[in-house]
């Protein structure tokens, strides 16, 4: 498990964790590389079905932010 | 160029090229210049001292070079001989020692071989000019004129070149091969041709320069004729007398290798030292210098001076030469006599007089007179034609130095007389300046043209700037000087120079060290857009807002506070800064001191409020209370111990829509302490950094306590320089320095047409700043509707291609963004990745894809290659989507063809520091944005109609104010009141806090509401059906008399509140207690009333409503002072629990004490109590400063209940309105869109808000018309079309989706033969995707976001 690099799926909203994430870009914070952002335009529209989509692709972690 | 940043309170620094924070607009850069700095004023060739010193300090010696070079070419000769006037003015002598200016540059000439400067593009020009003499005068200027494009040819009668810089200089103090010899060979690289041995008149005549085509001269020949001393036996010896000029050529020239018995040099200057000093290397067995003055007086340089005596020079000052003495023609001494300086003379100089009687003698084998020389015109014979003054100098016009022929210019010794190479490198460059001007032609100025004066505007240096000293500069061992002529001076290491260029102030902010204009890929910031300048421009309005803000108050002015001198005394804004992810600490609390996180904290409020002893704001700045309390329970969160955060306040104001409840939550659940108390005394906690605090409670009692921080809640104040521009627009303003507005136009100024909102209309907190904004735009718009529109240009764009049936050809541009992108993330590697990806048509790199360039290519591109979607990877969909999609279509297709893929805000940005990573998840996001592009479609644009009548919902001050508002802006407007009449609870209120009549501003409201010929009044009415949506509403009035259907643009609900009926206090059952406004409506009560009794707080700020009414403080207040007018000898009293007199107000508050007014303070657990007595009333009340509970006999008891909404329930049911736990409407935002719905179209003001004065609803009403009247001015709407998608077969009517959609943008619809199904209002419609999700049938799908558009991505982020 040393070496694991999660694939970690983020459904960000786009007025407000989506544009969290560019002001930490604007911000320089650093975090680990592991997430890959699909941008809706609410939290609200993220279909548990979508959950289960990634998992079944085989991610290891889903993020719902908004 | 580091500067302190404004942006973070100076508690971190910025460059001198900055943004002023991450997030401002717009995006880009300033420049801070201030003043040039005084160094370069000093410097006689105006060097940019500063920014080669700054390049020096970072280690970048070639681009010192390089701003040295744009001035001169001789870095390293003037790092080593130059007199460096700029020191003497170096703003560092004020702390310490002047910067080592002149060394710095030497470090630089030192680390840079010059042949390594690329020689920049130069344009050749057709003109000739010929330069005559070599030095450093004829040198600069060929080197400037070489750059400038013309031909140069240099002629020098000597066999080497560099005039007096080789032969006048010795060359312990200026190497010549490495440094003289290299840096005149470097020119040769600009096209200069030298000729040596070549002397003018003798060898070739000018005009012979000028048939040979040279269309200018230069004359800079120097002065190498030697001044005779004129004392007896000067003529008389044969051997053992030669001046400094001629001695120091026939050493270089090797005529001279040895030098036996006595020296005597005489003269004061550079030459004298450099004489003696040649000599002592030649072997002299003693040298002497006779000097008539004393050591100051002396030209060469301390330093200079000191290390000649080292070397064993022996100088006499005050000695002047007498007579030289021979024997058989061969010299053997001098006679001398001692001198004493006269007073200051005419001239400003101290003239040597002999002392009679102190005649000397020295003996001497060699005399060496260097008192100075003038130009030898030998060669040139009598007919050169040009002018020369009693001094035998050129006469040259002073600021072109053109001789009285006019194509011969003239600069250096030759018109000067002796001076230094600076002085001779800036008459260079000013004479190629002029010689190019003369050449095109140009008219040239007759006069010496002055400077503009020196500016002082330089950055302050720090307060606590420690003393630094200057380094020292080593020199060579005095065993290894005189058998030689190494240089004596030593270059400093770097870690000494660095240090030494750090001591700069950096005095001229921007040091144009131009270190941006290289680094900008995106060539935005250029040499002239760096130079641009602060420019004046006249614009033509028909109205002026006003909206200059405020300055905090600056507590360095009250010493017992300790700002000034303590690091962990801050101030609130410093404190917010501290809080913010993008401040100074990213956030983290720690202490400016120690970093350390502290665990106490302490809030001082109205420091510059409500405080006219100590300063001049007698006012209450309205948001302190309510910030201290925010950031002491953000302090708490952001702390990982359990941060105690403590607030010392006078009456705690927090009147404010909701603040109520936060301060409550602050004290109960989280903590945070309200001590009532005034401070008297902070002191530093000895040994720590820590600070005690010394205050007396409400009972008397004196405490201490030590905090480990202390903010400083700082008022809002206008600055002297915001009341300047009121006097200038003739503006009046307030005791309190704020406008001067009236209460029934409250954004309008004394003077026409001009408007105010803001912090300058008095202290106020966002929201209301937000409103007063909107308030200002609808006050202009009135008067300027005649022009509305007529100023707007459309855009157009040509036909869009369908591309539906097509198999998908995508382009993929992926973004450099200079090196935000590039430098971090292998793009090339992404590029090529992404070509083989599938359906990728194309893909292209750039080094900014937004570019304008890009955008033109990007249409040809999409044409050329047929593509029908596009991927842009670069930055973020959020700033740059609607850039791209316009590119999409001017190139033919639909907007929504296109996906982002945002690899630098959510990528580069944040993973600096593993760049393969980067790489890899950058092309896991093109991968995704390409997998989505493949599914994306054309969306049509969405657009309706617009109705441009509004419906106001309330007849009160506020419905009637937005409804005038918008009438008179032309569009229609139905005012719906329930009442029979108009004027709503404004008709209790006689008068406003100022004073005004209210009831006569209510009648002429309503004369003009009746009197408006686009308004309708409907009374005794109700809306009971509402449908639609922005721009299309229909919504069913019934009134006594009708019932119809009303078609509007816009609602806006004002539908007003109420005074409470109080249930305590014996209200209701004894007449002597009454509530607001009674008393002024039945005057006759107060009549032999010798008491009377307010409470405060009647049904607000308790458990059931936990808010603050606002108004009624100081409503009691001015009521209070009516009655003491009145009558003075009617005890007044209010019963209090904290007096929110806010802004202005305070002003009442002060007044209603100065006229006996008694205000006793109670808390909600001990409330009053009032039982009849007699025929009177008696009030039960604990005084907390007295200790002890006090009986008031009262005539009235006059009570302050809370104000509430009228009841909002239906109307929110109808239009889908929020209303918060009290029943108040709620807008959009609490801060940024106070009087918006969340719901398009629909807006709001007045009670129905919140409780707030009659001024505050009237700007609200206004504000609320602005705001309708950007979409009633519009004929149509754009509409997102980014909306919901019914499939009606796969609906099955079970109305989840109506349900849990806030915005009434789907609704159940009976279909024949279906029955009901659901139906999507695009219009409302705002694209959350709620209903999609919601949907057990997945029959609902969102247009851009669809389920396999989203699923897509999963699978490709996968």
């Amino acid at each position: 498990m040393e070496n694991f690099e999660p694939k970690i799926v983020a459904f960000l909203c786009n007025w407000c964790a989506y544009a969290g994430a560019d002001l930490a870009g604007v911000s320089r914070l650093q975090y680990p590389s592991n997430m890959r952002t699909v941008r809706v335009m609410c939290s609200g529209r993220v279909d548990p079905l979508f959950i289960i989509k990634a998992f079944k692709q085989g991610c290891d972690g889903v993020l719902v932010s908004g | 160029m580091a500067r302190p940043s404004e942006y973070d309170e100076e508690l971190a620094e910025r460059k001198a090229i900055y943004k002023l924070y991450a997030q401002a607009i717009p995006g880009s850069f300033a420049i801070e210049k201030l003043d040039q700095a005084p160094c370069s004023m000093a410097c006689p060739a105006h060097l940019n001292v500063q920014g080669y010193v700054a390049m020096v300090k970072m280690g970048k010696y070639r681009e010192a070079i390089e701003i040295i070079m744009k001035d001169l070419p001789f870095p390293g000769v003037l790092g080593r001989v130059c007199p460096h006037r700029c020191e003497k003015s170096c703003r560092r002598l004020e702390t310490d020692e002047a910067i080592s200016i002149r060394e710095l540059k030497r470090v630089a000439a030192d680390h840079v071989d010059l042949s390594e400067i690329p020689v920049p593009d130069i344009a050749p020009r057709n003109e000739n000019v010929a330069i005559i003499g070599s030095g450093p005068a004829g040198l600069t200027a060929a080197y400037f004129l070489a750059l400038d494009g013309y031909k140069v040819i240099v002629y020098e009668a000597m066999p080497e070149t560099g005039g007096m810089m080789r032969y006048g200089i010795p060359e312990h103090r200026l190497p010549r091969t490495a440094v003289l010899d290299a840096e005149i060979e470097n020119l040769k690289r600009y096209g200069v041709e030298i000729h040596t041995n070549t002397a003018i008149g003798k060898d070739i005549t000018i005009e012979e320069l000028r048939e040979h085509g040279a269309k200018a001269v230069f004359m800079s020949i120097g002065a190498w004729k030697s001044l005779k001393l004129r004392i007896p036996g000067e003529e008389d010896a044969q051997a053992g007398i030669s001046d400094v000029i001629s001695f120091l050529r026939e050493v270089h020239l090797g005529k001279i290798e040895q030098v036996d018995g006595k020296v005597v040099v005489i003269g004061g200057g550079h030459s004298a030292l450099d004489g003696a000093r040649v000599a002592l290397r030649l072997g002299a067995s003693e040298v002497h210098i006779i000097y008539r003055r004393s050591r100051t007086e002396m030209l060469a340089e301390p330093e200079e001076i000191e290390e000649a005596e080292k070397e064993g020079v022996n100088i006499h000052f005050l000695v002047a030469p007498l007579k030289i003495s021979n024997e058989n023609g061969k010299v053997t001494g001098i006679e001398c006599i001692r001198t004493r300086l006269s007073e200051v003379d005419t001239t400003g100089r101290r003239k040597p007089i002999p002392i009679e009687n102190s005649n000397f003698f020295i003996e001497a084998e060699h005399i060496i007179p260097a008192i100075g020389q003038e130009p030898d015109f030998g060669a040139f014979g009598e007919s050169h034609g040009l002018e020369v003054s009693k001094w035998n100098l050129l006469k040259v016009n002073p600021e072109t130095l053109q001789t009285n022929v006019p194509d011969i210019f003239a600069g250096g010794d030759v018109v000067t007389g002796p001076a230094t190479v600076i002085e001779a490198v800036e008459a260079g460059k000013r004479a190629a300046r002029y010689i190019a001007e003369y050449l095109q032609g140009k008219e040239l100025p007759t006069e010496w043209q002055e400077e503009p004066p020196m500016g002082t505007n330089w950055t302050a240096p720090p307060e606590d700037e420690p003393i630094k000293e200057r380094m020292k500069i080593q020199t060579l061992a005095k065993e290894k000087r005189l058998s030689g002529f190494e240089e004596v001076n030593l270059c400093v290491d770097e870690d000494t120079a660095k240090a030494e260029a750090a001591r700069c102030l950096d005095c001229g902010g921007c040091c144009e060290c131009f270190q941006c204009v290289t680094a900008c890929k995106a060539e935005a910031v250029t040499l002239e857009t760096h130079a641009s300048q602060a420019e004046t421009l006249s614009v033509n309005v028909g109205s002026v807002i006003l909206a200059p803000g405020f300055q905090p108050f600056d507590p360095s002015r009250f010493d017992n506070y300790n700002y000034t001198n303590h690091p962990n005394v801050l101030t609130s804004v410093e404190f917010e800064r501290l809080l913010s992810a993008t401040g100074p600490t990213m956030g983290h609390l720690t202490r400016v001191s120690d970093k350390k996180e502290p665990k106490k904290v302490a809030w001082f409020q109205c420091v510059g409020s409500r405080d006219m002893n100590r300063c001049d704001n007698a006012y209450c700045s309205s948001v302190c209370c309510m910030y201290a309390v925010k950031e002491a329970v953000i302090a708490k969160s952001h702390s990982e111990n359990d941060l105690d955060c403590a607030i010392f306040y006078m009456d705690m104001r927090t009147p404010g829509k909701d603040f109520e409840k936060y301060r409550n939550d602050a004290e109960d659940k989280h903590g945070v302490r309200f001590i009532r108390s005034r401070v008297h005394t902070i002191n530093p906690v000895p040994d720590t950094d820590d600070l005690e605090v010394g205050y007396v409670t409400d009972s008397g009692e004196k405490k201490s306590e030590v905090f480990e921080m202390i903010v400083l809640s700082v008022g809002m104040e206008i600055s002297p320089e915001i009341t300047e521009l009121a006097g200038r627009l003739g503006i009046e303003v307030t005791d309190g320095r704020f406008c001067k507005t009236e209460d029934f136009n409250p954004v309008a100024t004394q003077k026409q047409g001009v408007f105010v909102c803001g912090a300058f209309q008095g202290p106020k907190d966002i929201p209301d700043s937000v409103v007063e904004a909107s308030a200002a735009a609808c006050s202009a718009g009135i008067s300027l509707a005649s022009a509305r529109g007529t100023l707007v240009r459309e855009k157009t764009f040509p036909d869009e291609n369908d591309v539906t049936d097509e198999e998908p050809r995508i382009g993929v541009f992926v973004c450099n963004c200079g090196v935000n992108i590039g430098g971090i993330a292998d793009v090339p590697a992404i590029a090529k990745y992404a070509k083989q990806l599938p359906d990728v048509a194309y893909v292209e790199e750039n080094l900014f894809t937004c570019s304008q360039d890009t955008q033109d290519k990007m249409v040809e591109v999409i044409r050329e290659h047929n593509l029908n979607r596009v991927v842009v990877a670069a930055c973020t969909p959020r700033t740059h989507e609607p850039l791209f999609q316009e590119t999409l279509r001017n190139g033919k297709l639909n907007s929504y063809l296109f996906e982002m893929a945002n690899i630098r805000n959510q990528c580069t940005w944040c993973h600096s520091e593993d760049k393969e990573k980067a790489t890899e998840k950058s092309k896991d996001l093109v991968r995704m944005a390409v997998a989505r592009a493949s599914l994306l479609e054309p969306i049509p644009d969405l657009s309706a109609e617009v109705n441009n009548s509004a419906l106001v919902i309330g007849g009160g001050a506020a419905g009637m104010t937005a409804a005038l508002s918008l009438a008179e802006q032309g569009f229609p407007v139905t005012i719906v009141e329930k009442s029979p009449e108009l004027g709503g609870t404004a008709r209790d209120v006689m008068k406003t806090w100022r004073g005004k009549d209210v009831q006569a501003f209510l009648s002429d409201l309503i004369g003009k509401i009746e009197n408006h010929s686009d308004i309708e009044v409907m009374l005794s009415a109700e809306v009971v059906d509402a449908t639609g949506f922005v721009g299309n509403f229909e919504s069913t009035v019934v009134s006594e008399k009708e019932s119809k259907t009303i078609k509007h643009g816009a609602v806006i609900i004002a539908t007003g509140g109420q005074a409470t009926v109080p249930d305590e206090y014996l209200f209701g059952k004894n007449p002597r207690v009454t509530r607001w406004h009674e008393l002024e409506h039945h005057p006759e009560k107060l009549k032999d009333a010798e008491s009377v009794v307010f409470i405060q707080c009647v049904g607000s700020r308790d458990e059931n409503r936990p808010y603050c009414s606002k108004i009624c403080c100081t409503t009691s207040v001015l009521q209070a002072i009516s009655i003491k007018e009145q009558n003075p000898d009617t005890n007044v009293f209010i019963l209090y629990r904290d007096i929110r007199t806010f802004g202005e107000r305070e002003m009442l508050y002060k007044e209603a004490r100065q006229k006996g007014v008694i205000f006793i303070r109670y808390a909600l657990d001990r409330k009053p109590t009032v039982v009849e007595a007699g025929d009177k009333l008696e009030v039960g009340v604990f005084d907390p400063i007295l200790q002890r509970d006090l009986l008031i006999e009262a005539d009235i008891v006059n009570l302050a209940s809370a104000i509430e909404p009228a009841p909002n329930e239906k109307l929110a049911a109808l239009y889908k309105l929020s209303v918060n736990a009290e029943n108040f409407f709620m807008e959009a935002h609490a801060k940024l869109r106070p009087v918006e719905f969340a719901s398009d179209g629909i807006f709001l003001c007045g009670l129905a808000h919140y409780p707030k004065p009659l001024e505050e609803s009237i700007a609200q009403a206004q504000a609320a018309a602005s705001r309708a009247v950007t979409i009633l001015s519009k004929t149509s709407i754009e509409i997102s079309p980014l909306v919901s998608q019914v499939d009606q077969e796969k609906c099955i009517g079970c109305g989840l989706c109506a349900e849990v959609c806030s915005f009434s943008a789907i609704i159940l619809e009976d279909f024949e033969g279906k029955g009901y199904r659901a139906k999507n209002i695009p219009a409302s419609c705002k694209g959350c995707g709620l209903c999609a999700a919601s949907c057990p049938q997945q029959a609902i799908d969102m247009l851009h976001f669809r389920d396999e558009q989203i699923a897509a991505s999963v699978c490709a982020a996968a």
